[in-house]
């Protein structure tokens, strides 16, 4: 197990590496000329050429990675522009907010998705199969605002029973902060749902056709107990492997539904950074999502690679 | 079998389709029957709700929301598909020489994707279109790009196992080069898969392209972008609802469609 870890651990940060060229590469390199994008389109050629020296941009490529490698990796991530703060410590204090909202929507996505395809799997083609599969394949396919735009209407303006503000005010208590935070979070529930959904569903499906499942049954066991004990355990390990597939989609989600509820996360941060080009904070917000995405995914992995007897006894 | 028959036993493919069809017509006719050009403000008129004169209301400056809704759906149109092309083209074009090559050629090739991929693509893009400059050119090469390392998976799974069969051994053994065996030999032998992952990342696409439009990084003021028109009237949501609806309704309409058509196809794929 601990060299199946080390082993999975040492790749992330070979991908991570890689991505931080990237994002250095996106933009520092590729738009040619930061002072310029900074300062616009009227400043002067001396302005743009001071800033650009002022920010070591006229040095050879490689020096200037090296430079802001070395640096985030020792906790400096530069100045932002726009708020004239140092990088970390608002990217950090934004993320919290955001692993919040992301934990909430988790917490509210997981089990309801899956006692719903269980539900359904039991009963293939029923009622509740067919209208679950139809609503959550609907929202499964509109972008986080639009449902965003649909709950605020109806459950904010038509029907007013939440708060239509994300942020709760301040000392507001959990249960506060929870019903502030209800629509943002169904706004991603409602995303990643169908797929969740679909997977238990199916698992449900194919165990309750295996041939030990006949057996449980025949030997008249409950169907209750058949569920519980023989079932669920092999349909819903598929399951938790989607999990993890779909923090991608949370992650980007956060950056849209934060944005629609006014809601001072990781995600809003990065788009304020993108409306102002304020490109040490954009570089800083999409190196910190993608790391903290890269160590979500592995600790998905990890924790089916945990749960899957198959996979642990091979690696033992 | 007459051409309805597939229509006729798959009602979620046939509503799909009709409902792509008449977004495209909309988008297409938007000129003729739009009661309004999307630019023209009444600023004697601004914030009104949905009457007989403007059956969706107008916005803040007056402008009439039902002919910028109908002129919206032609930049969803214009993005889609040719972001799907690029996407397909690179990813097959990716995926096929990784495949060919194979050994440091597909390790060097595969690392980069999975650092590609290592971002949400929301976040890709979102990088990309701030250094790239906001344009509707930019967000179809974006979304071409960020897509084009899923579709490269898929050719590459599909080409390696052709690579390994005997008549693409004949080929190289004949002297062909590597670019003539991947167009004319291995290709049209992986096709099949890849049209099916055009189909999906078509939605996929729409899905995007509002995204990006609702951040602003798409198509600018004043033109009548349905994602745009979502973030330019957020303020006025609780005043005036009707400038956000229907415009978020219409990228539903729109996305729904797209689904429906792709489940009716997978559907008949597996049947």
């Amino acid at each position: 197990m601990t060299r199946f870890v080390l082993r999975r651990l040492l790749l992330l940060l070979i991908t991570l590496a890689v991505a931080s060229v990237l994002i250095f590469a996106m933009t520092t390199v590729l738009p040619g000329n930061v002072g310029r994008i900074v300062l616009g389109p009227f400043a002067s050629d001396q302005a743009v050429q001071a800033l650009n020296h002022q920010m070591g941009l006229d040095r050879a490529i490689p020096v200037r990675y090296w430079d802001w490698i070395s640096g985030v990796l020792t906790g400096d991530w530069g100045q932002s522009l726009s708020l004239d703060t140092a990088v970390l410590p608002l990217a950090l204090e934004r993320l919290g907010r955001s692993l919040l909202l992301a934990a909430y929507a988790l917490a509210l996505l997981v089990p309801v998705a899956i006692l719903a395809g269980v539900v359904a799997g039991r009963r293939q083609g029923g009622l509740f199969d067919r209208v679950t599969s139809i609503v959550g394949l609907t929202f499964g396919a509109m972008p986080e605002f639009v449902t965003g735009v649909l709950l605020i209407v109806v459950f904010g303006i038509w029907l007013g029973w939440l708060p239509v503000q994300a942020l709760p005010p301040d000392g507001a208590g959990l249960l506060a902060t929870l019903r502030h935070l209800l629509m943002p979070a169904l706004s991603l529930v409602l995303l990643l749902f169908a797929y969740l959904f679909r997977m238990a569903r199916s698992g449900m499906l194919d165990e309750l056709a295996a041939d030990y499942t006949r057996t449980a049954v025949l030997k008249g066991l409950p169907p209750a107990v058949v569920i519980r004990r023989h079932v669920l355990r092999n349909a819903l390990l598929p399951t938790i492997t989607v999990i993890g597939a779909q923090l991608g989609w949370l992650v980007g989600g956060l950056v849209v539904v934060e944005s629609l509820f006014r809601y001072p996360g990781i995600g809003s941060l990065m788009k304020a950074a993108a409306d102002n080009k304020d490109i040490p904070l954009l570089a800083g917000c999409a190196l910190l999502i993608t790391v903290v995405y890269g160590f979500a995914n592995l600790a998905a992995d990890l924790v089916y690679a945990w749960l899957n007897p198959r996979v642990r006894h091979a690696m033992e | 079998m007459r051409w309805s028959e597939p229509l006729r036993r798959s009602p979620v493919l046939a509503v799909g389709i009709v409902m792509v069809v008449a977004w495209v017509a909309t988008a297409a006719l938007a000129p003729w029957i739009a009661p309004a050009a999307p630019t023209d403000m009444a600023l004697t008129a601004i914030n009104q709700g949905p009457s007989t004169a403007h059956w969706f209301g107008t916005d803040q400056y007056g402008r009439d929301i039902l002919s910028r809704v109908l002129y919206g759906g032609r930049y969803v149109l214009a993005i889609a598909p040719a972001a799907t092309v690029i996407g397909l083209f690179l990813g097959t074009v990716i995926g096929l020489t990784a495949a060919y090559f194979g050994r440091w050629v597909d390790e060097v090739i595969m690392r980069v994707l999975d650092a590609v991929m290592a971002f949400p693509i929301v976040v890709l893009a979102l990088l990309a279109l701030t250094t790239l400059g906001a344009s509707t050119g930019n967000v179809i090469l974006v979304i071409g790009l960020v897509f084009a390392p899923l579709i490269a998976r898929t050719a590459r799974a599909a080409a390696l196992v052709e690579v390994r069969r005997e008549y693409v051994q004949a080929a190289r053994l004949r002297g062909e080069s590597a670019a003539w065996i991947l167009t004319m030999e291995v290709f049209p032998n992986v096709r099949g898969p890849l049209v099916v992952e055009g189909t999906i990342r078509l939605g996929y696409a729409v899905f995007t392209s509002a995204t990006l439009g609702f951040l602003g990084l798409g198509v600018q003021p004043p033109a009548p972008d349905w994602g745009l028109m979502v973030s330019e009237n957020r303020a006025l949501l609780t005043s005036a609802p009707w400038t956000v609806l229907f415009p978020a309704l219409a990228i539903a309409f729109v996305v729904v469609a797209f689904s429906l058509v792709a489940d009716g196809l997978a559907a008949r794929e597996t049947a």
